[in-house]
């Protein structure tokens, strides 16, 4: 949402944000009521907002009926990982913010570019979305952005059978067989480079690995749905394009 | 320095901070239209200032007075009932049984507050129950012991369970929910509770006889003319009523129960009639302050109350044994 209210050049109205404000960078510079589940009342109060824009998910719901209680305008908007909720998102905080002409424009391109990514030419296979957190990998199951990220891209999922993060195991892997893998950025920095997450031991038998077809992708490209999801589908369909 | 001093300074600087707390948050009000408020002009303050000072932070400080002073007393009481020094409510499973209730509501269920705190109280009823039962098949309190550790084990591999099914935004609501916090507090929540707890901590605060006692000795106890049964499901029930529906409403707020009662003896002696007094306060005391930083110092976001009292309490309790120890 912070992302959406820079792209219509809104940004000078914005006065305060929440942890999950991650992108882009100068929004963090804002001050922030910390995590959008546990609000804080007085915290938002001292800000002195006119309008509060939050996540239909956002909590808890005492203290938004406090805020609205008060007479502050609180608006709550769609979140979920589809690309309706992200127009409804966008179309919502364009109104809000009196520019819906700028968020129809946003729309537009938007959907432009989805078209440009969704040209390039890619062969329906199954991919694995990898996250690696404290050495463990975690595999993004369906519910996940990560996986309608895929859908959206147009290839299966490894692991559609699970909900949420989870743990992958070596036999999990061995029966998937994905043919590409992503992995994002965070976990390859973590692990020391592509190459290293290729020769992993629970990996290096894939052929995914053996072909070489290991994506990076930004953290928040890859486990959110923001108005970069062109580019997210961009670089997994290159990706799984070349070689 | 005389006992009654000792309680009156403490009186005197909670009174101190509950001002500080109600006047300083992180929407700013001036005092001078505060003082004008309290005067008795209704004009002084504009309507949202009104509702912070009357709804939200009054309430809140209320219910870190409330917490703490039942987490401080029943502290007390666990510790004097098992003669143990690491002693708390925690011991016959009550928070356990609390997080695990509270886990299951954030999990299963769609996780409203009113929701989440039932299951967590009844839960803890639940956990505290068995390990009594449990308890009771040894004569000696340590069996009691000895069963709430085996529940606790039990409890927390349940939590683990349901853990497994949970998403990212659940375990992050859970590891805030295990964090503690005084920010749901209000009117209605202090209405429902208060005499209950009210009730809780003036039957404890008259056990003080009975605690002294047990000091001595079970067996001596009793030949005291006190019936050890007796006292023990009289205590344990008092705690858990006492303590229950706070842990429901406000999470897990560590430190506070176990070491305000420590602090307490090695300021004023082992005698009950005024550890028991003097743990009431100080525990009221150490949790409107911890609330007052939790609130403030990261404004306008805000730090979980659990985490200031551990994080703050732990090194000052260290210092405190190191101290009594050169002595």
């Amino acid at each position: 949402m912070t992302e959406i209210i820079y792209a219509l050049g809104m940004q000078d109205q914005l006065i305060g944000t929440d942890l999950s404000s991650v992108y882009p960078e100068q929004a963090q510079k804002l001050a922030s009521v910390g995590y959008y589940r546990s609000l804080p009342v007085e915290g938002i109060l001292r800000l002195k907002p006119n309008l509060v824009i939050a996540s239909e998910q956002a909590g808890p719901v005492r203290v938004l009926d406090q805020l609205r209680a008060l007479g502050l305008r609180v608006h709550q908007i769609s979140d979920q990982p589809s690309l309706d909720s992200l127009h409804q998102r966008i179309g919502l905080i364009a109104d809000l913010l009196c520019v819906a002409d700028k968020g129809q424009a946003l729309k537009k391109s938007l959907d432009l570019a989805m078209q440009a990514a969704l040209q390039i030419p890619v062969k329906r296979q199954s991919v694995m979305v990898l996250v690696i957190r404290a050495g463990k990998l975690l595999g993004a199951g369906s519910g996940t952005h990560a996986a309608k990220i895929l859908e959206l891209s147009g290839v299966d999922n490894a692991l559609t059978d699970q909900t949420g993060y989870r743990q992958v195991s070596a036999e999990i892997v061995s029966a998937r067989m994905p043919s590409a893998m992503i992995v994002t950025s965070l976990s390859v920095q973590a692990m020391g480079g592509l190459e290293a997450i290729r020769q992993h031991p629970l990996l290096a038998h894939t052929p995914a690995s053996i072909d070489g077809r290991l994506i990076e992708l930004d953290d928040l490209m890859a486990q959110g749905m923001g108005l970069r999801l062109p580019q997210a589908i961009e670089r997994i369909r290159t990706g799984l394009a070349e070689r | 320095m005389t006992r009654t001093t000792a309680l009156n300074i403490l009186w005197f600087i909670l009174i101190l901070t509950c001002i500080g707390a109600v006047s300083n948050g992180a929407y700013s009000i001036g005092v001078r239209p505060m003082l004008d408020w309290l005067a008795g002009d209704p004009l002084a303050l504009d309507e949202i200032s009104r509702n912070v000072l009357f709804n939200i932070r009054i309430p809140r400080v209320l219910l870190g007075l409330l917490a703490g002073a039942a987490l401080g007393v029943t502290g007390a009481t666990m510790q004097a009932l098992f003669r143990n020094p690491l002693a708390e409510p925690g011991l016959v499973g009550l928070s356990a049984g609390a997080s695990m209730g509270a886990v299951a509501a954030i999990v299963l269920t769609s996780g409203g507050f009113l929701m989440i705190s039932s299951a967590a109280f009844a839960s803890s009823l639940l956990t505290t129950y068995c390990a009594y039962v449990l308890g009771r098949i040894s004569k000696s309190v340590s069996g009691l012991i000895l069963a709430g550790v085996a529940i606790n084990a039990i409890t927390f591999s349940l939590v683990g369970l349901v853990i497994i099914g949970a998403d990212d935004a659940q375990l992050r609501d859970l590891t805030f929910w295990s964090m503690g916090s005084l920010a749901a507090a209000n009117w209605t929540m202090l209405v429902l509770l208060g005499p209950m707890i009210l009730a809780g901590l003036c039957f404890l605060l008259c056990r003080w006889r009975v605690l002294n006692a047990l000091l001595l000795g079970e067996r001596e106890a009793q030949h005291l003319g006190f019936s050890i049964k007796t006292v023990r499901v009289e205590l344990i029930v008092g705690v858990v009523l006492t303590v229950a529906p706070l842990i429901a409403v406000t999470g897990g707020i560590g430190f506070v129960g176990l070491v305000m009662p420590h602090l307490v003896r090695m300021w004023l002696g082992a005698d009950h009639r005024w550890v028991l007094a003097a743990s009431a306060l100080s525990g009221a005391l150490s949790l409107t302050l911890a609330d007052w930083l939790a609130r403030t110092i990261v404004a306008p976001a805000e730090l979980p109350l659990g985490l200031i009292t551990s994080l703050v309490g732990g090194p000052f309790f260290i210092w405190l044994l190191f101290r009594g120890r050169a002595k």
